[in-house]
């Protein structure tokens, strides 16, 4: 059966709920949402559909999730999920629970002038034409997946950084699912980088029970103006139950800086679609991607990156480490456009499968359309080298050990371009963590991290 | 645009003449278009079939009509009218050709123009030749000396009558009718092609050679290709293919089958010549092509090197499934597109039998505006342990018009294997051409001479004949195009 008609009726029975409880910018994103998604033929894609053959984003879709229609504002104790936190990056911290934004005191108090982070609807009021000049505009409303995001989101999250601002502090979103019923989220947010700011972005994803189904639906859209640069580092680290579709769409203006980072720890079943549109010239991109995949965790990771100007330059490297039953997909696509030149753009897709039963896909692609251009892609997939293996035990290193620092070491090249202070250590930190085997609970945790409760600042 | 620029565009500005363009005007029997039952009764009819032979393409043309055109290639087909192509054109014969003396002597100097030496005097310079011209053989010659070995190398409609076991057992079994629409089609209509058998230990002395030829027009070509190596045997087949100059679009869809058996070794080799079109993308052949070999046997290996220069589209992908232990699958290719030619091509490698190895490499030239991908796949089975694959796949592009693109699929369901797959694309160094230039090599030349050096690797695999051919071929393509 195909899973848009439930959405659909949804909508339909609780369409004035919606609105009412929505802004009119926003609303009217659902008009043509509704038309793409009433269009005959119209599904979300499937395992049939190329590009999606590993996953299958209409079956992610088909269960009877709770869709938080009327905007309930959800209670939440953030210091469950903090637990196990390194306090060693500092951030300015917001609260995405379900897909309801909750800014935290720190974040209100400390965040510098020029920055604004805060819900959708009131930055529809605060800001209208900033709002309206990109709300929709990045992402392809034309897609089944993001008409239905724009049909039923009710609020999101915007952070806007005024022409010329630079924000240190990297700014952190914690998203964060707690409720006892299936749910679904659908997010949405809207980054806005103006010409010649800067800005670090955080995304967490976690969930704090790991006995309910979740999905989490979402939509980023950035826009990196002229000469500015964005930072945005992703993390989830939610359950074995939960599954994501997560659509990030971004443009980038003349001689502007975009960094991309997508790291997936712990999961169920994940969907990334990274889709970048280098728009100006002399741009710089960065895209890099880490997966860790475990018991029968799938990752699933798409790229698109489009050259459409002169001078570029593009880099992406995606890693995975596979163990147990684990299902891993990476696809790649570099598109170098007519008349777009001297641009140069490489990717790396490198796997390890530690498992019998793991599985690694990848479908690495070049789209070009022009000469003057130097492109590459690679992708190996293999396994921990043996010899490194026993050359460690000889030495007195058993063979768990090795084989943990071997995977560590492999991660590496990916932590270290982590450019957001502090974070690298405590991705270190949680992938070591995640090797050994030591994600779940805090009371098991060998590591002596300093529990920290960041509730006060609620 | 940079003077360079302005300079290969001039280059690739003129257009040579396509030399195997010419018609040959012989008596040809064709029958009228259109596709039903009865065309594949007649087809099978004409060709004195038997009964299960009937029932085989009956079934695949049943099948056939079930599938929808494929669409999934990085490819501009215009829609091709299956009705109004003719599944059946033959050279007018009585009985079939005793001696070359009964051949029609048209026929004889159309091979010699095309430089194929179908006499046998000229043939000692050792090589067997079989001739498909339009859909039938014409010609096979050297088949005294290869019978003394045991080696059976006929067209496959004598095969079908005179060994009719060794057929039905391997017809069919590596490219199934099921498997896409035009091995369906290729099934149901298919009407001629070679077929080869070298019995167990027998290494074949010569190299064995099939040269296809479309001659008539508002035809398609339909052969079928069927060569089985047994144990420990070993042959190195040749393939080559050219077409007049037309303005109408023909419809080259053919079936190769390969079966290697154990320690056996095929080494196949394709100059894909074809009528391209012209420079606007007028006419020229349609080539969709299924090409597989099953490497069944332990240790057996297969080799497959292709330099593909004709065809207006071209859609074929070599395959090897590697199934028994330690078998080796390579693809060697050089693909060259120009003026309004498109290809997707590349191979795939199917790993299911241990330690199996594969290599691939593939080099892209495009010029014009021409659109030029390589799609390959390389799976690995989970229960086979060892597999070690390497790819490389390069892309050249000439001018800023033309596009390279590469869409490699990668499958590993074991946690022992090594894959590796690299590809690049760039244009021709400038620093490269400015020291040719600095030497008195002229732009052209010095194309000519990169792309060359950049084939080199593919053109090493070729056996010497037609090394030569193919890189006289390179350049004369390259001369008018640098494509």
């Amino acid at each position: 059966m195909n899973p848009l008609k439930q959405y659909l009726d949804l909508y339909r029975e609780n369409r004035e709920t919606i609105e009412q409880s929505s802004t009119p910018v926003l609303n009217a994103l659902r008009t043509n949402a509704l038309t793409v998604l009433e269009k005959e033929g119209s599904r979300l894609p499937g395992k049939c559909d190329e590009g999606y053959e590993k996953t299958a984003v209409d079956e992610m879709f088909a269960p009877d999730y709770g869709v938080n229609i009327n905007g309930v504002k959800l209670p939440v104790d953030p210091s469950l999920t903090f637990k196990c936190d390194v306090p060693s990056v500092s951030t300015l911290l917001a609260l995405v629970v379900g897909d309801t934004f909750i800014p935290t005191r720190t974040l209100l108090n400390n965040l510098p002038a020029g920055v604004t982070v805060t819900s959708l609807a009131d930055a529809s009021r605060t800001m209208p034409e900033t709002v309206e000049k990109f709300l929709g505009k990045i992402a392809n409303e034309d897609e089944a997946g993001v008409a239905l995001n724009s049909l039923l989101v009710r609020d999101g999250l915007m952070v806007h950084v005024a022409e010329g601002v630079k924000a240190e502090k990297p700014i952190q979103i914690v998203n964060i699912f707690n409720t006892p019923v299936p749910t679904m989220a659908v997010r949405r947010v809207l980054v806005v980088a103006e010409e010649n700011s800067s800005v670090k972005l955080l995304f967490c994803d976690h969930t704090q029970r790991d006995d309910t189904d979740y999905l989490d639906s979402q939509v980023i859209e950035v826009a990196v103006e002229a000469g500015a640069e964005v930072d945005i580092c992703d993390i989830e680290e939610s359950s074995p139950r939960t599954h994501r579709f997560s659509q990030l769409f971004t443009k980038q203006g003349n001689d502007s800086k975009l960094k991309v980072t997508g790291v997936t720890l712990v999961n169920g079943e994940t969907r990334n679609n990274f889709t970048v549109k280098v728009e100006g010239n002399g741009c710089d991109t960065r895209l890099d991607g880490m997966a860790i995949g475990k018991a029968s965790q799938s990752i699933d990771n798409r790229t698109y990156l489009l050259h459409a100007s002169d001078h570029c330059s593009s880099n992406q490297l995606f890693k995975y480490v596979l163990d147990d039953s684990s299902r891993g997909a990476f696809e790649g696509l570099i598109e170098v456009a007519k008349g777009a030149r001297f641009n140069e753009a490489y990717q790396s897709n490198r796997n390890i499968l530690a498992s019998k039963a793991a599985r690694m896909h990848t479908k690495p692609q070049l789209l070009i359309y022009n000469d003057d251009v130097k492109c590459s892609h690679g992708a190996t997939t293999g396994q921990l080298d043996e010899r490194a293996i026993f050359y460690m035990q000889q030495r007195g290193i058993p063979q768990n050990e090795a084989r943990t620092m071997l995977m560590q070491a492999f991660m590496v090249d990916i932590i270290e371009k982590v450019s957001i202070e502090g974070l690298s250590d405590r991705l270190r930190h949680l992938v070591e963590r995640r090797f050994r085997g030591e994600d779940a609970l805090c009371g098991d945790c060998s590591a002596s991290c300093t529990p920290v409760t960041k509730k006060d600042n609620l | 645009m940079s003077k360079e620029e302005v300079k290969i565009d001039d280059v690739v500005g003129h257009d040579d003449e396509y030399k195997y363009g010419f018609v040959t005007d012989i008596d040809t029997e064709i029958i009228p278009p259109g596709l039903s039952e009865e065309v594949v009764r007649l087809i099978s009819k004409k060709k004195g079939e038997p009964e299960w032979m009937l029932d085989f393409r009956l079934k695949a043309y049943r099948y056939w009509l079930t599938l929808p055109v494929p669409r999934w290639a990085h490819l501009d087909i215009p829609e091709i009218d299956f009705q109004a192509i003719s599944y059946y054109a033959a050279p007018t014969k009585k009985e079939g050709p005793k001696s070359l003396d009964e051949v029609d002597p048209e026929l004889l100097k159309t091979f010699d123009r095309l430089g194929i030496p179908l006499e046998e005097q000229k043939a000692l310079s050792g090589m067997a030749v079989d001739a498909v011209m339009d859909s039938v053989s014409v010609k096979t010659t050297h088949r005294t000396l290869l019978a003394e070995k045991g080696i059976i190398f006929c067209s496959i409609s004598e095969a079908i009558k005179e060994y009719p076991d060794l057929v039905k057992k391997y017809l069919g079994s590596v490219v199934s009718y099921r498997d896409n629409f035009y091995a369906a089609l290729n099934s149901a209509v298919f009407s001629d092609g070679s077929f080869v058998y070298i019995p167990k230990g027998v290494r074949c002395p010569m190299e064995l050679s099939t040269y296809f030829r479309i001659n008539a027009s508002g035809t398609g070509q339909f052969e079928r290709t069927l060569i089985v190596a047994d144990d420990d045997a070993y042959v190195s087949y040749l393939e080559g293919c050219t077409a007049p100059s037309r303005d109408e679009n023909q419809l080259h869809a053919a079936i190769v089958e390969i079966v290697v058996e154990n320690r056996a070794e095929v080494k196949y080799s394709t100059v894909q010549n074809w009528y391209a079109g012209d420079k606007e993308g007028r006419g020229g052949v349609y080539n969709f092509v299924t090409k597989r070999g099953l490497c069944r046997g332990d240790f057996s290996k297969l080799s497959w090197t292709q330099v593909e220069t004709g065809s207006a589209i071209t859609w074929k992908y070599p395959s090897c499934v590697l199934a028994g232990e330690g078998s080796v699958g390579e693809f060697y290719s050089v693909a060259v597109t120009k003026n309004r030619q498109q290809a997707d091509t590349g191979t795939k490698m199917i790993h299911t039998g241990k330690n199996s190895r594969s290599t691939i490499v593939s080099k892209g030239i495009s010029a014009g505006h021409s659109q030029n991908s390589y799609r390959g796949l390389v799976k690995v089975a989970p229960n086979a342990e060892g597999v070690r694959n390497y790819t490389q796949c390069d892309s050249l592009l000439l001018g800023s018009n033309c596009g390279a693109h590469t869409f490699p699929y990668i499958d590993v369901m074991n946690d022992s294997a090594v894959v590796e797959h690299e590809a690049t694309t760039s244009k021709i160094s400038e620093e490269q051409l400015f020291y040719c230039n600095q030497r008195g090599i002229p732009t052209e030349e010095a194309v000519g001479l990169i792309v060359n050096g950049y084939a080199k690797e593919v053109m090493n695999k070729l056996p010497m004949e037609f090394a030569v051919e193919a890189q006289r071929l390179l350049s004369l393509t390259l001369e008018g195009s640098v494509g």
